[in-house]
């Protein structure tokens, strides 16, 4: 019996085997995110331990399957290994999708090329490692690496990026997906954001980006966080810097925890505390910075879809020089013409009035979902408030309240669709919609400077990105966005009549109050933009990019609003109630070589901007507190010019050099005169030594050489001293010398544990405290900008 | 699931309250400048009796289009010693609020300065001081000299270096600068 049973089974047994075992499977593995090959990915197929890697078009090939469950495994670099069971009953063809992952969490690579905003326009980027160690810097100085971008000053913490000659309302920072709406008009509002809580920049110099915006006539800063990974695991980090300047530190931490299920969880916050800085030979007095800022978030992050909610918190408090504060032009005279600030006291880390209050929250929510057919839908919900105060030296019982008390208070909803037409065209679809109030507090005693109202704005766009075979891809776009704003404001009775308002405005007036007079101004604004551009890659190493760009920005609330004394320019500023959009043509060309050897960039751009809003001085006008100068915002036509160089030599295995040169020039070519504010020509030159094997030593030594500006428009004016009873000169126009500056910069990495590295950095700038003047700061008339810092950086990755 | 629907609802009531709350369709109040210096009047009494100069500027846009207004009520008499008061008014408010009043109290932080052109045969002296007896110069004394005419300028530094020795090393934040011809005989 037993002998018949063996005899049974080992018969059925042989009868199994020879069923059918002709299967095969062929497949394919891809990348879940955007379909690329993925190459070398290793497939296992358990049940009869074979092995075998992907080919270079990712596919592979398994045959002699029978009819029966096989378990395959299928892992690669950066991947998660996925497992799948399979039951055959004949041959078949299938896709495997893995999501392509961040190993590990102290290398987060950004896979470049497939992800980007622009595929043909320059895009520059600013990795995390950059980040960390400007761990104490502003967005702004941070971004002033870029070739080509420089920043707008007032003093050293309130820095305002400005591309290729442009700032404020045409440069938009795109926070982790959202506009950033946080009063960018003001040449002295630096952007709300601590760069200690996004990962990585991307800089597009124009307008091509149309699924951000369409009126990014300077350019697009777009900031991300990183993606948390899809596995069990809790991380973070911790940075420290302390600098001899200022006598502060930065102290930033956050921690991750994710799930395997897709799970996950993030907190973020820094504190940043600096006391006044110097320059070479004195205190510049009342420049302390504080600030805060906090961030969670916490969502879930699945294949196909994924959902996340957000809440951050930014807080700064600046103080602005007190040397800086001044009544009219004589004020303007003396200090202009003292080689020292007419303030200067002892260090102190108490920030005085003036100074700037400012608070940024934003609660955000964000899903995806990919569909097979259509593709990827992103929606995007975000409410952001803004609260600016700032703070004047007053007098009496006004003394401790604030000058200006803005609340913005934002609503954006975004819809986005990226769906792929076909292997080699990319179609990208989106809707905005954005509603914004903004209240001025009258309690401040000083009437607004910005008005209250409404603004709705709805955009709407299309990106058409097509390869059309390897050397060439097109992209081509469009997009409209409809702003309609509904204002209150309040003039100066005088100056309604004066502009002759009260005959061409004169159906909007709501009422009369003494000498002021409420209008309600209903603007409506349509803003077409568009780009075109073509991307050839030829030689293997060398890519030539050409891009088209239209974009255009109704004006602002202060180039319509502004009617008054601007305390801190010393002048009175007037806007125009009857401005149009601006319209900018911008031609941007690109060589880019990228070789083992070798990294070039040359980036020549043209940018033709009509109705392009300028201010400027037109008359000097007297008061009871003196002169002041007026400038009027006007409109005019504009050419801007320029080239941006970038260069990496790889010298030998441990020795760079790096080389950056920016030149631009702006003209009005209505008024045939030069633009005020145009940065001046700079270069910098950079040998960096880095040796991995010697616990990644790195040593930077770069000298920055910034041109005299040469280039600038004539707005000097005369006024009349009493006491030396003579007309004098107030020079308001002469850019200052050129300057050279040399900085070092030095890394190690100690492992302390398995899973934690701490890295130590030093760092000298101004290493010759030199002084000098910046064309772009808007304090260079009363003080030298920073002497002589030292600083040190730690981090831990745990 | 629970919680699910308490976020969502919280999310919601969020969104409306803040949608709404600047809806309302009241006109904003306007601003008046509290702190603005609309007029300044100098009177200048004769020492020993007679008819009081004034000097007065007057400029009610502030930093409006509209120039101020200057008036000097008579000629100044030779060789003779004045008692001098100065009034700051803000008459953008109503009753117009004293101005002088704030800065006598905050005298630490102001100073007036009086700039004679070298035309004008005229010497000005401080008579009322801050708290550490550093001068504050709403009260001064005016003694002329022989006939002249020329320029007489007022000058109210907020915030200046204290002590100083004359205006352009004063430092500090003009808040008024009106200058008068005036004229001796």
């Amino acid at each position: 019996m037993r002998v018949f049973i063996l005899l049974f089974l080992l018969i059925s047994s042989n009868f199994i085997i020879s069923q059918n075992c002709n299967n095969t499977i062929t497949g394919k593995v891809l990348d879940l995110h955007d379909n690329t090959i993925l190459v070398d990915a290793r497939i296992v197929v358990l049940e009869i331990n074979k092995q075998l890697l992907t080919n270079e078009s990712g596919g592979f090939t398994i045959s002699g399957l029978c009819n029966q469950t096989y378990t395959i495994e299928i892992s690669h670099a950066f991947c998660l290994p996925k497992t799948y069971k399979i039951e055959l009953i004949s041959s078949i063809e299938k896709v495997f999708l893995l999501e392509h992952h961040l190993e590990e969490l102290n290398e987060i690579i950004l896979e470049g090329k497939t992800n980007n905003d622009s595929e043909t326009s320059l895009e520059n980027k600013i990795t995390k490692e950059e980040l960390e160690k400007s761990s104490s810097k502003s967005l702004g100085d941070v971004l002033n690496s870029i070739s080509g971008i420089s920043s707008l000053n007032t003093g050293n913490t309130i820095v305002k990026p400005v591309i290729n000659g442009l700032h404020s309302s045409r440069v938009v920072i795109l926070n982790d997906g959202i506009r950033l709406e946080d009063q960018d008009w003001g040449a002295e509002h630096a952007p709300n954001l601590d760069i200690n809580a996004i990962d990585n920049i991307t800089v597009i110099k124009g307008a091509s980006a149309l699924q951000y915006s369409g009126n990014a006539i300077g350019g697009i800063v777009i900031t991300e966080t990183a993606k948390a990974p899809v596995k069990d695991s809790i991380y973070g980090k911790t940075i420290v810097t302390a600098a001899s300047n200022g006598r502060g530190g930065t102290t930033t931490t956050q921690l991750t925890k994710t799930y395997k299920s897709g799970w996950y969880g993030n907190i973020q916050g820094t504190i940043k505390r600096f006391g006044d800085f110097n320059a070479p030979d004195y205190n510049l007095s009342n420049t302390g910075v504080y600030e805060r800022s906090l961030s969670v978030r916490g969502g879930i992050n699945r294949f196909r879809s994924g959902l996340e909610a957000s809440y951050s918190l930014y807080k700064m408090e600046t103080g602005i020089l007190r040397a800086s504060h001044l009544g009219g032009a004589q004020d303007q005279i003396r200090a202009i013409n003292n080689l020292e600030p007419l303030f200067v006291d002892d260090f102190t880390y108490n920030i005085n009035s003036p100074k700037q209050d400012v608070e940024h929250h934003i609660l955000k929510l964000k899903g995806f979902k990919k569909f097979e057919k259509l593709g990827k839908l992103d929606f995007k919900y975000s409410f952001q408030q803004n609260n600016r105060l700032e703070f004047d030296v007053r007098r009496g019982d006004d003394r401790d309240k604030p000058s200006l008390d803005l609340k913005l208070n934002t609503h954006t909803l975004l819809l986005d669709l990226d769906s792929k037409l076909s292997e080699t065209a990319n179609l990208k679809l989106g809707l905005t919609g954005q509603y914004q109030t903004n209240f001025a507090d009258p309690s401040t005693g000083i009437r607004r400077l910005i008005p209250d109202y409404s603004e709705y704005n709805t955009g709407l766009y299309a990106i058409l990105e097509k390869q059309i075979n390897n050397q060439f891809i097109f992209e081509l776009g469009a997009r409209l966005d409809y702003t309609y704003l509904d204002a209150l404001k309040f003039y100066r009775t005088s100056f309604w009549e004066d502009r002759g308002y009260d005959s061409t405005f004169q159906d909007i007036v709501v009422e009369e109050f003494g000498n002021q007079i409420l209008v309600n101004p209903k603007l409506n604004f349509y803003n077409p933009s568009a780009t075109a551009g073509i991307s050839y890659n030829f030689k293997e190493d060398f890519k030539l990019l050409f891009n088209y760009s239209l974009a255009s920005r109704a004006p602002n609330p202060s180039e319509l609003f502004s009617e008054g004394l601007h305390h801190s320019a010393s002048r009175i500023e007037l806007g125009g109630l009857e401005f149009k959009s601006e319209t900018a043509h911008k031609f941007s060309f690109t060589l880019q070589h990228d070789s083992d050897r070798i990294r070039f960039t040359i980036n020549p751009y043209i940018n033709l901007i009509s109705d392009f809003i300028v201010i400027e001085p037109i008359e000097v006008q007297q008061t009871i507190r003196g002169n002041f100068q007026v400038w009027e915002y006007r409109q005019t036509n504009a050419r801007l010019m320029g080239v941006d160089i970038d260069g990496e030599i790889k010298l030998n295995d441990y020795f760079k050099y790096n080389h950056q040169f920016s030149i631009i020039k702006g003209k009005d070519i209505t008024k045939k005169d030069a633009l005020i504010n145009m940065p001046a020509a700079s270069t910098r030159n950079a040998i960096a030594y880095t040796n991995k094997k010697l616990n990644n030593l790195n040593l930077r030594l770069q000298s920055e050489y910034v041109f005299r500006q040469n280039e600038f428009p004539d707005n000097n004016f005369e006024v009349f001293v009493p006491e030396t009873e003579t007309l004098e000169i107030v020079d308001v126009s002469t850019p200052p010398d050129a300057y050279h500056l040399l900085g070092f910069n030095s890394s190690i990495d100690y492992k302390l544990s398995k899973k934690s590295i701490l890295t130590i950095g030093f760092g000298v700038s101004n290493i010759f405290n030199t002084n000098y003047r910046n064309y772009l700061n808007r304090l260079r008339y009363y003080a030298n900008d920073l002497g002589r810092d030292y600083s040190i950086n730690l981090k831990i990755n745990y | 699931m629970k919680n699910f629907k308490l976020i969502t609802l919280a999310l919601i009531t969020l969104l409306f309250t803040n949608a709404c709350s600047n809806d309302d369709d009241a006109t904003p109040p306007p601003v008046n400048e509290e702190e603005i210096i609309t007029t300044i009047t100098v009177t200048l009494t004769p020492n020993g009796g007679g008819t009081a100069i004034t000097l007065k500027t007057q400029d009610l846009d502030g930093d409006g289009p509209n120039l101020p207004v200057t008036t000097v009520s008579g000629d100044l008499a030779a060789n003779t010693t004045y008692n001098g008061r100065i009034e700051l008014l803000n008459e953008t408010e109503d009753p117009a609020e004293d101005i002088t009043e704030e800065v006598e109290e905050e005298s630490n932080e102001h100073q007036f300065f009086y700039t004679v052109s070298s035309s004008l045969n005229l010497t000005t002296a401080y008579t009322n001081f801050d708290d550490n007896g550093n001068p504050l110069g709403t009260a001064f004394t005016i003694t002329s000299g022989a006939a002249s005419t020329g320029v007489l300028t007022f000058t109210l530094r907020h915030e200046p270096i204290k002590p100083n020795t004359r205006l352009s090393d004063a430092g500090g934040e003009t808040d008024i600068e009106t200058s008068f011809n005036v004229t001796i005989q």
